[in-house]
C-alpha cells in the first residue's frame, strides 16, 4: 500500500514538449511510471519519449483513462493548467511549477474543491511510491520502498533527509513534497490523515518550514488523531524575522510562524523535533523500537 | 515588491479611496516650493521602506509652514536603520474622532484573500491580534465572486454606527479590495482609517506589497520599484538566477535549494557560529550561475570563510565542482572555502575539487564545524 499513487496510476505530462516537461518524462519513465501520454496545444499526434501528445488534457483522458496529470507549463499559464486537469476529471494534480501568481492558486481553489480534485503544489518536487511510481523531479535513486511516510515543504532538504533514511534502512511509503509557496494544494493535515490509513505506513517524517501555521496545526492533528509515530524537523530556525528565504512561504511575521512556536507545538503533540536533519533516522528508530 | 507610503496614497486615490492632501518632496526647497502658503497643522513623514520610522524620528508635526520646512530639514538625510531618508511627504494632518485597521492579505489558512478589521486601529495590530484576538474582524472572500456588497457592509457595521458612515467605509472596502487584485498585491493596509470630527472616513496611512510571481504583469506597479540599498543586492542576484539575502555574521553560505539553505544556516548556528547570509543556487547546473554566487560571496567584506553544501539532485555535482573551479580560477581569494557534494554525479564532482585541494567533507555537520573553525583563523 502507500498514499496518492501506485503501480497503477495513469500519469500524463501538461508541458511535455518544453526542455524541463521532457527531459523529466524520460526522468520518470525511466523510473518505471506509468506516463501514458502528454499534453502540448497544436502538436498532436507527436510522440516525445515515444508518448503520445495530445492538444487537450480531456483528449488525454478520454484515450488513455489516465487519473494523475503533472504540470511543467510556465509560471503564467500554470494555474490555467491546474483548471484544465480538473475539469477534465483528473483526480490528482501535481503541479511543479514554481513562482505562479498567488492571485492564480486562490482562483482554481474553489474549483479544486467543486471537481473533488486533489493537487499537490505548486513550487513543489512531486511526489513518489518508491519501487512503483514517481510523479515530479525527485531523484529516484535515493528512496527506497519500506514503511515510512514523509512529508514535506521542501525539496532538496526531503532529499538530504530521504538519503539518510535509505542509508539507515528506512524505507518509504510515499514521501510527498507539498511545495513552499504560501497558497497551495494539500498541507500536513490532508496527508497526515492519509498516513495514519495507510496499513503499510508505520511512521511519518514532517518536515516543515518557518513561515505559516501549518506545522502547529499538524501537531493539533496529530495529538488529537494519530495512533502512528510523527518525528519532525523545521528549517529556518536562524532567519531572521521578516526576512523571505526564497520560499514565499517561508516568511517569519512577528510572533507567529517562528521555529520556536512551531517546536513547541510539536513537543507538545509528543512529536520529537530533530535539531539536525541527521538526527532524523535515530529518532524513528526509537519511536519504532528498533 | 515594497512601494512607498506615497505610491500606496497615489494608488488609494486613483481607486477612489479618499486620503488627505500631501505633497512628496525630495529637498527642503522642494518643500518651500510645492507645500501651500496657509499655516495649519501638517506631518512631515520619512518615505522609507523600513517600519518603524516613527520611533526612530522620521514622523514629525508641524503647525506652520515654516515649522513643516524646519521638520523636513530634520527629516531629509536621517538614517533610519542604515537607509538614508531621501524624500518626504508633507501632508495636512487631520482631526480624528477614532481609527480603525483595515486590511487584506492572501491567507494561507482559508486559501482565499482575507478581509481584516478592527476597531483598534492606529496601534500596532499584531499586538491586538495576539492579546485581544477576538477585536479583529476576519471575512475570506470568494474569488469568484470578490468581495461582495454584503461582505463589505457587515464588517463596515461593525466599525461604524452612522449609516452614511457605514456607506462610506463599504465602499472604502470595496475600492481597496478592486485594488488588491487588480495589482496582484499581497497586502494592502490602511492603518489607521480615520473618522474625523466632521464626519468624514479618510486613509491616513497605507502600506502595500505585491507578488513579486506577479510583476510580469503588472507594468505600471513594477515601474514604481525604488530598490534600497540592501534590496539592489538581491535584486541583481535574482537577475542571475540566485536567491540572497545578506545577513550578519561571518561564514558565507551556497547552497542548491531554499529548505537546504536554512537548514544550513541553522547547522552553522547549531554549532556556535553565524552565517553571513542566505544563498540559493536553484535547481539548475549552469556553472555560470557558481561563478555568479562565488563573486556575490567574496564580496562580501565580513565574510571568512564559505561553506558549499549542495546535494545533487538534478543539479549534477560535477557540473557544480567545474562552476566552482571555473570561479576559483577569475577569483583570487584568501578566504577558506568547504565542500560538500551529495547525490547525483558526486564521485565525478569530488574527483574534480580534489584536484584544486580545497577540503571536501562528507556531512553537512562536518562543512558546518570545518567552516566554522576555519573561520576563525
Amino acid at each position: 500500500m502507500s498514499i496518492l499513487i501506485n503501480k497503477d496510476t495513469k500519469v500524463i505530462v501538461q508541458g511535455i514538449t518544453g526542455r524541463d516537461g521532457a527531459f523529466h518524462t524520460s526522468k520518470m519513465k525511466a523510473y518505471g511510471t506509468n506516463i501514458v501520454g502528454g499534453i502540448s496545444p497544436g502538436k498532436a499526434g507527436q510522440q516525445v519519449e515515444g508518448i503520445p501528445v495530445f492538444n487537450t488534457v480531456e483528449d488525454a483522458v478520454k484515450a488513455t483513462g489516465a487519473n494523475a496529470s503533472v504540470i511543467f507549463v510556465p509560471a503564467p499559464f500554470a494555474g490555467d493548467a491546474i483548471l484544465e486537469a480538473s475539469y477534465a476529471g483528473i483526480d490528482l494534480v501535481v503541479c511543479i511549477t514554481e513562482h505562479v501568481p498567488v492571485q492564480d492558486m486562490i482562483r482554481v481553489m474553489p474549483v479544486l474543491k467543486k471537481n473533488n480534485t486533489k493537487l499537490v503544489g505548486a513550487n513543489c518536487p512531486g511526489l513518489i511510491t518508491p519501487g512503483e511510481c514517481l510523479i515530479g523531479i525527485l531523484p529516484g535513486m535515493i528512496f527506497k520502498p519500506g514503511n515510512i511516510g514523509l512529508i514535506s515543504r521542501s525539496g532538496t532538504l526531503t532529499y538530504e533527509v530521504v538519503n539518510m533514511l535509505t542509508e539507515n534502512d528506512l524505507g518509504q511509503t510515499t514521501c510527498v513534497g507539498i511545495g513552499g509557496d504560501s497558497v497551495s494544494g494539500l498541507y500536513f493535515i490532508d496527508l497526515l490523515e492519509m498516513y495514519e490509513n495507510d496499513p503499510k505506513t508505520d511512521a511519518v517524517v514532517v518536515i516543515g518550514e518557518i513561515g505559516g501555521d501549518a506545522e502547529e496545526q499538524a501537531a493539533k492533528f496529530i495529538k488529537e488523531k494519530m495512533t502512528k509515530p510523527v518525528v519532525a524537523f523545521i528549517a529556518g530556525q536562524s532567519a531572521p524575522p521578516g526576512k523571505r528565504m526564497g520560499h514565499a512561504g517561508a516568511i517569519i511575521s512577528s510572533g507567529s510562524g517562528t521555529a520556536e512556536e512551531k517546536i513547541k507545538a510539536f513537543n507538545a503533540a509528543g512529536v520529537p523535533v530533530a535539531k539536525e536533519p541527521s538526527e532524523i533516522p535515530g529518532l524513528i528508530k526509537e519511536k519504532l523500537g528498533l | 515588491m515594497k512601494i512607498h507610503e506615497y505610491q500606496a496614497r497615489d494608488l488609494f486615490r486613483k481607486y477612489g479611496i479618499p486620503v488627505p492632501e500631501g505633497e512628496l518632496c525630495h529637498s527642503v526647497d522642494e518643500v518651500k516650493k510645492k507645500v501651500s502658503d496657509k499655516d495649519k497643522l501638517r506631518v512631515v513623514k520619512a518615505q522609507v521602506l523600513v517600519g518603524g520610522r516613527g520611533k526612530a524620528g522620521g514622523v514629525k508635526l508641524a503647525t506652520t509652514k515654516a515649522e513643516a520646512i524646519e521638520k523636513a530639514k530634520l527629516i531629509l538625510g536621517m538614517d533610519i536603520k542604515g537607509i538614508t531618508v531621501e524624500k518626504v511627504l508633507v501632508a495636512d494632518a487631520v482631526d480624528i474622532d477614532r481609527e480603525f485597521y483595515v486590511g487584506l492579505i492572501n491567507d494561507r489558512n482559508a486559501k482565499a484573500v482575507t478581509l481584516m478589521a478592527s476597531s483598534e486601529g492606529g496601534v500596532e495590530i499584531e499586538e491586538v491580534a495576539k492579546t485581544n484576538p477576538e477585536k479583529i474582524i476576519k471575512m475570506p472572500i470568494d474569488p469568484t465572486m470578490g468581495l461582495m456588497d454584503w461582505q463589505a457592509r457587515k464588517v463596515a457595521l461593525q466599525l461604524f454606527n452612522d449609516p452614511k458612515q457605514i456607506r462610506q467605509a463599504a465602499e472604502i472596502l470595496v475600492k481597496l479590495y478592486k485594488l488588491y487584485i487588480e495589482t496582484d498585491s499581497s497586502l494592502a493596509e490602511i492603518n489607521p482609517l480615520v473618522l474625523t470630527p466632521d464626519k468624514q472616513v479618510l486613509a491616513i496611512d497605507g502600506k502595500m506589497n505585491f507578488d513579486d510571481n506577479a510583476l510580469f504583469r503588472q507594468k505600471e506597479i513594477i515601474a514604481m520599484r525604488e530598490a534600497d540599498e540592501n534590496e539592489k543586492k538581491e535584486l541583481e542576484a535574482n537577475a542571475k538566477g540566485l536567491s540572497y539575502i545578506k545577513l550578519d555574521g561571518n561564514i558565507g553560505c551556497m547552497v542548491n535549494g531554499a529548505g537546504l539553505a536554512m537548514a544550513t544556516m541553522d547547522m552553522i548556528k547549531l554549532y556556535g557560529g553565524e552565517p553571513a547570509n542566505f544563498l540559493d543556487i536553484g535547481g539548475s547546473s549552469n556553472p555560470q550561475k557558481v561563478v555568479d554566487a562565488m563573486n556575490i560571496l567574496l564580496g562580501d567584506k565580513n565574510v571568512k570563510s564559505v561553506m558549499i553544501n549542495i546535494f545533487g539532485g538534478i543539479t549534477r555535482c560535477d557540473d557544480v565542482a567545474r562552476g566552482l573551479v571555473a570561479a576559483l580560477d577569475q577569483i583570487k581569494t584568501d578566504i577558506p572555502i568547504v565542500i560538500r557534494l551529495s547525490g547525483t554525479n558526486a564521485k565525478e564532482g569530488l574527483e574534480i575539487i580534489e584536484k584544486t585541494g580545497l577540503p571536501v567533507v562528507k556531512t553537512m555537520s562536518e562543512a558546518a564545524q570545518k567552516a566554522i573553525e576555519l573561520s576563525q583563523k
